[in-house]
């Protein structure tokens, strides 16, 4: 009988992220910009029924990249994780942090113990109050890794370049239009097309609605703000 | 042949549902029957009084008196039977206060949990059908004397129309055309309504019939609460209509109160 091959577990991982990496590569990107109403999430994505941006909760929204099938298991996991604890204590009770937290032993979990890690990075994203209370944006990798960001994040495909760009021309205070036309200009960063409203979906985190922060744009008003082709 | 893998994701037709969800999770926080202690008979516990629910050109109206009572005593003066479902429904709460509300909530609850996980709204019939179940679960609580029996209306998406549903104590679900009330005042509630309704109605006849209503319940049912002027409590009237659910301003509700009353030379 054969031996099995031996792997180390270094060379494992190593093989594993690296697969995962480059599952995530392919995909288009997303971003988050802080404006001064709420938090604005773009995503470049042609499909208008298959959502990669989502609300989970009154003030806090998901967004995903990757495989759709995986990062939607994790969208409805987060649901249920934050209208159970909304049910069980107060609607005030469920916090970005907490299911940051979940999203992130979730897929530490899977990337050490399963035969294939998830290909999926996502984003937990809660709008501050009015009285000064800060956005969270929450940033977890497919090994698990969480970071929390600030002003701006972008996750997919080219998403070093995005985050370049944007840090280069990111500035506090921006208003929603201006903070959509450097969204879309920063994911039209590494391509030479122009994106239209027809490629990108779009939705905000906006503290001045009542209870439910979360809020599509819908592509007819899309169409309004998008940047002129240059 | 045995059972793929896989199949379970199309078995498992409850993903959506909030209440399957925490039937699962944490069973210990559905509402239902409790062990009673035996012969415990029925608690005396607050109930709700009066809630209506009229049709009128827009969509719907739904009212409700704002007065608990325990037995022969006022348990609370303020109580809200008027529950926001979501933005095209709402709740009227009528029998024991406290799993009435409990209900009310997880409805709430699993109208936006649905919302969010399809990612689209449930019809109204759907809705409908949904809370005549919860109602079901709560049968055994019934015969212990924890009656609920709520009023559920709603703006139909698709039929472009308010329609409004009533309840029995199984769960019995029943479409009512024009108007309905129910509660300890709802037959009074009704009365009133069968003289007044007229099909078709402006905002202001239907919330106009609907105080009289009320009014009318208050008159002669002990446990519906009238309006207090004096201590500025006023029925709450709710409009359900295509741009969603609002509030009907306590302006207006106390000057048709006012109205109302001086007809009758009472005030």
């Amino acid at each position: 009988m054969p031996l099995p091959y031996y792997v180390s577990p270094e060379q494992m991982m190593k093989d594993k992220a690296e697969y995962a990496r480059k599952g995530i590569a392919r995909g288009k990107a997303i971003v988050a910009i802080e404006y001064g109403d709420g938090v604005l999430l773009v995503a470049e994505n042609p499909s208008t029924l298959l959502h990669k941006i989502s609300e989970i909760y009154d003030r806090i929204a998901f967004a995903g990249v990757g495989k759709y099938n995986e990062f939607e298991n994790l969208r409805v996991a987060g649901v249920r994780h934050a209208d159970v604890k909304g049910y069980s204590y107060s609607r005030g009770d469920v916090s970005a942090k907490a299911l940051a937290n979940a999203y992130s032993q979730a897929l530490g979990n899977i990337f050490t113990e399963g035969i294939k890690p998830f290909e999926v990075e996502v984003l937990v994203v809660e709008v501050g109050d009015a009285d000064g209370r800060r956005n969270e944006i929450y940033h977890i990798l497919y090994d698990g890794t969480i970071e929390d960001e600030r002003q701006y994040a972008a996750m997919g495909g080219h998403a070093d370049e995005i985050r370049r760009y944007l840090k280069d021309n990111y500035r506090d205070g921006l208003d929603l239009a201006a903070a959509l036309n450097l969204g879309v200009r920063a994911l039209m960063v590494t391509q030479n097309k122009a994106l239209t409203e027809r490629d990108l979906e779009v939705a905000v985190l906006d503290r001045t609605k009542e209870r439910r922060k979360f809020r599509r744009i819908p592509p007819e008003v899309l169409h309004q703000h998008l940047p002129e082709p240059r | 042949m045995a059972r793929e893998r896989w199949q379970h994701v199309f078995a498992d037709y409850a993903t959506s549902s909030f209440s399957d969800l925490l039937r699962q999770a944490a069973p210990h926080l559905l509402p239902g029957p409790r062990e009673a202690a035996p012969d415990a008979g029925a608690p005396v516990v607050p109930h709700g009084t009066t809630v209506l629910a009229v049709r009128y050109r827009d969509g719907v109206i739904m009212a409700g008196d704002r007065q608990a009572s325990e037995g022969y005593q006022v348990a609370h003066r303020r109580i809200e039977k008027i529950h926001k479902a979501d933005d095209l429904s709402a709740v009227g709460i009528a029998g024991a206060a406290g799993p009435a509300m409990e209900m009310a909530r997880l409805f709430q609850t699993e109208l936006e949990h649905y919302e969010k996980v399809e990612g689209e709204n449930l019809t109204l019939e759907g809705k409908a059908n949904r809370l005549g179940q919860m109602i079901r679960l709560n049968l055994p609580m019934a015969f212990q004397g924890l009656v609920v029996v709520p009023i559920f209306a709603g703006f139909d998406e698709r039929a472009e129309v308010g329609r409004l549903f009533k309840y029995d104590v199984t769960g019995g679900r029943y479409e009512e055309t024009d108007y309905f009330a129910q509660g300890s005042g709802g037959k009074d509630a009704r009365d009133s309504l069968k003289k007044r309704y007229r099909r078709d109605m402006t905002r202001e006849d239907a919330v106009r019939v609907a105080i009289e209503a009320l009014l009318d319940a208050a008159d002669d049912d002990l446990g519906t609460g009238g309006p207090d002027l004096l201590r500025g409590i006023l029925p709450s009237v709710k409009t359900i209509t295509r741009s969603g659910f609002a509030d009907v301003p306590d302006e207006e509700i106390r000057r048709h109160c006012e109205a109302v009353l001086g007809e009758r030379g009472a005030a």
